[in-house]
C-alpha cells in the first residue's frame, strides 16, 4: 500500500523536478511558494484536520522557525546546519509551550487562547527592533551559496517538501496517526478505551509545529528575509482557509488548497487590486457546493463510483 | 472484584446518585435497574470515570480507583460501552476496533506505520465475534443504528476488559437485534469468563440472564440480590408500579 504510494507520486516528482529546465523564472519562483505555503498548510492540517484541533493560530510556529533561522545566519557563524535544525526545533518547542498552556480548554476556546498568546509573539517580533528588526524584519539573510539561485532554492525546496511529505504520510499511517483521528472523533471514547487524550493531541502540535518549523526554513530560503507579518493572525487564517478549500479530511488537499489560492491571487491580483473580491466569491461557491473541499469531493466521487447508495451519507459525516 | 460504597454526585445541587452501593463478583452478570432518572448511567460514569464522585469509594479488585481519569480506569481493566452509540465516526469499522487494540497493546504512540499490521489478527478477531468481519471497510458513521451498537461493542471488548460495562445494551435495537446482542452478552460471560456489568430496561432480558440484580431509585440502591429475591421485594414494586412517593 505505502510503496503503491509512493510509486504513483513519483511521475508528479519527476515532472516538478525537470520545470527549471523548461519553465521560466517566474514560474519556478511560484512553484517554490507553493511549495512552502503547502508544507505549511499541510503541518496545519496536521492539527486542524488529522487531531480536530482548532489551530487557529498556526502562522506563529511558522514565523518562529522562518526567525530562527533568520537570526542564526545573520547574527552568527555557527554551521549553516545548525540553522536549519534549529527552526522547527524552535518551533516544536513554542508549540509544546503554548500546547501544554491550551490544551487545557477544549475546542474554540483552544483556538482563542492561542490567537492571544501567539500574538504576544508577534508583538514581541515587531517591538523588539534591536534584535528582530522589529516592523522590517531582516532582510539580506546570507543564506549559503549553493541555494541563492533561484534554481538552487527551488530543489532544495522540491526536496526537502517531499521528505517532510513523506515523514507526514507515514506519520498519519502509524498507530499514533489512526489514534489522533480517533481522539479527534471522539475525545470521550478515547479515553474511555485507554486513550491519554491531553497526550496525543500534545504530540499532534508539537509535530505540527516542527513541520511548519521546516516550512519557515525553507521560506528564508527562498525569500532571504523574513518580517513579523509571518507570524500574523491573518497568515493563519489564510492557510486554515486553504486547509478548508483543499479538503482538510484528505491527506493531500491543503496543498491543492494553497495552489489555488496563490493562483488565483497571482492571476486575479495582476488584473486587479480587488482580488480578495474573487477569492470571497470562490470561497463563497466553496460553502456551498463543496463543503468537503476540492479533493474530499474529488476522493468522494472516485471512491464511491458505481456505488451511489454511500455518496450522500459520506457528505454527511464530514459535512 | 469491584464494591462501590456510598457514593454521592450531584450537578448543581440535584443528587443524580445519592448514596449507591454495589458489588459484582468474579465471573458475574449484574445488572442494573431503575426507572428513567434513577442514575443508573451516572452510576457507570462513576465507575469508569467518566465522573468524579463527590464522595464514596470505588474499588477494583482490592485497589481503590475513585476519580482516576478514564483512561487509567480502562488500563486497570474496565472498559464499557455507552448508551448513545459512542463511536469515531469517520473512521471505518476496522479502524474503530483497532484503535481500541492499539491502545490496549500500549502502541497508541508509535510512529512505525508496520506497527499495525500486528494488530489485524486481533482486531478481525473481535469483528467476528460481534459478526461485524464482513463490514469491516464501511465508514462507522454509516452503518445502521444495530450495527453501530455491535461496534460498540467490538469496541470496548478490544479493551480486552476484566469487568465489561454496558450501559443499556440492547436500546434502539429491534428484537432480532436484541436477541443477537443478548446471545453475545451470554456468550462473553461463558466462554471468556467476563464479568459483566450491565442496565436495561427490558425485565424480561435482565431477569433472564443476569445472576443478580441492583435496584436504584432516587440515586439511591435499595436493594442487590438474586432475581427471585428482587422480584418479590416490596420497595422494587413500588418503584416499579409508581407506589408511594
Amino acid at each position: 500500500m505505502n510503496q503503491r504510494v509512493i510509486l504513483r507520486s513519483l511521475p508528479i516528482l519527476i515532472v516538478l523536478f525537470l520545470m527549471p529546465l523548461i519553465a521560466p523564472r517566474f514560474y519556478v519562483y511560484t512553484l517554490a511558494s507553493i511549495f512552502v505555503m503547502g508544507l505549511l498548510t499541510m503541518s496545519l492540517n496536521l492539527a486542524l484536520g488529522y487531531g480536530g484541533l482548532y489551530q487557529l493560530h498556526h502562522a506563529v510556529f511558522y514565523g518562529i522557525g522562518a526567525y530562527t533561522i533568520a537570526l542564526i545566519f545573520s547574527k552568527t557563524h555557527l554551521p549553516v546546519w545548525i540553522g536549519f535544525v534549529a527552526g522547527p526545533v524552535a518551533a516544536a518547542i513554542l508549540s509544546l509551550l503554548m500546547g501544554l498552556i491550551c490544551i487545557r480548554l477544549s475546542r474554540l476556546y483552544f483556538g482563542m487562547l492561542q490567537i492571544s498568546l501567539g500574538s504576544l509573539v508577534w508583538a514581541i517580533a515587531v517591538k523588539w527592533y534591536t534584535f528582530t528588526g522589529g516592523d522590517n524584519g531582516i532582510h539580506g539573510i546570507p543564506v549559503p551559496g549553493i541555494l541563492s539561485s533561484i534554481n538552487g532554492a527551488y530543489y532544495f525546496i522540491l526536496i526537502v517538501a517531499a521528505f517532510c511529505v513523506l515523514a507526514m504520510y507515514l506519520i498519519v499511517k502509524s498507530p499514533f496517526g489512526a489514534t489522533l483521528q480517533a481522539v479527534r472523533d471522539n475525545p470521550a471514547r478515547s479515553e474511555a478505551i485507554g486513550v491519554n487524550v491531553a497526550k496525543h493531541q500534545l504530540a499532534g502540535l508539537v509535530l505540527a509545529g516542527f513541520f511548519s518549523g521546516i516550512a519557515g526554513d525553507l521560506f528564508v530560503v527562498l525569500e532571504g528575509s523574513v518580517y513579523p507579518d509571518l507570524m500574523f493572525w491573518t497568515l493563519s487564517l489564510e492557510i486554515m482557509i486553504m486547509c478548508l478549500l483543499g479538503g482538510m479530511y484528505t491527506f493531500m488537499g491543503p496543498v491543492l488548497g494553497a495552489a489555488i489560492i496563490l493562483v488565483l491571487r497571482i492571476s486575479v491580483g495582476s488584473l486587479t487590486e480587488y482580488w480578495t473580491f474573487v477569492m470571497g466569491i470562490v470561497l463563497m461557491l466553496l460553502i456551498f457546493f463543496l463543503p468537503q473541499g476540492v479533493l474530499g469531493y474529488i476522493e468522494e466521487r472516485w471512491k464511491t463510483r458505481g456505488t451511489g447508495l454511500m455518496k450522500k451519507g459520506l457528505s454527511n459525516v464530514t459535512g | 472484584m469491584l464494591q462501590v460504597e456510598n457514593v454521592t454526585m450531584s450537578f448543581d445541587g440535584f443528587m443524580a446518585v445519592d448514596g449507591a452501593n454495589l458489588t459484582v463478583e468474579k465471573g458475574e452478570i449484574v445488572a442494573v435497574i431503575g426507572p428513567n432518572g434513577a442514575g443508573k448511567t451516572t452510576l457507570f460514569n462513576l465507575i469508569s470515570g467518566q465522573l468524579r464522585p463527590d464522595s464514596g469509594k470505588v474499588r477494583f479488585k482490592g485497589e481503590e480507583i475513585t476519580g482516576l481519569p478514564a483512561y487509567e480506569i480502562c488500563r486497570k481493566g474496565i472498559s464499557r460501552s455507552f448508551q448513545i452509540v459512542n463511536i469515531f465516526p469517520r473512521l471505518t469499522v476496522f479502524e474503530n476496533v483497532e484503535v481500541s487494540v492499539l491502545s490496549q497493546q500500549k502502541r497508541s504512540l508509535s510512529l512505525v506505520p508496520s506497527i499495525r499490521k500486528r494488530t489485524i489478527g486481533d482486531t478481525k478477531k473481535i469483528l467476528s465475534s460481534v459478526g461485524l468481519a464482513d463490514k469491516s471497510d464501511r465508514i462507522s458513521g454509516l452503518l445502521s443504528h444495530g450495527d453501530q451498537k455491535l461496534l460498540e461493542f467490538a469496541v470496548a471488548l478490544a479493551s480486552r476488559p476484566e469487568l465489561l460495562i454496558l450501559d443499556e445494551p440492547t436500546a434502539g435495537m429491534s428484537p432480532e437485534e436484541t436477541q443477537v446482542a443478548m446471545e453475545l452478552i451470554r456468550q462473553l460471560s461463558l466462554n471468556l469468563g467476563l464479568t459483566i456489568l450491565f442496565c436495561e430496561h427490558d425485565m424480561d432480558l435482565v431477569f433472564s440472564i443476569s445472576q443478580r440484580i441492583m435496584v436504584m431509585r432516587h440515586g439511591k440502591s435499595i436493594i442487590q440480590g438474586d432475581p427471585e429475591v428482587v422480584r418479590n421485594n416490596q420497595e422494587v414494586q413500588e418503584a416499579y408500579l409508581g407506589g408511594s412517593e
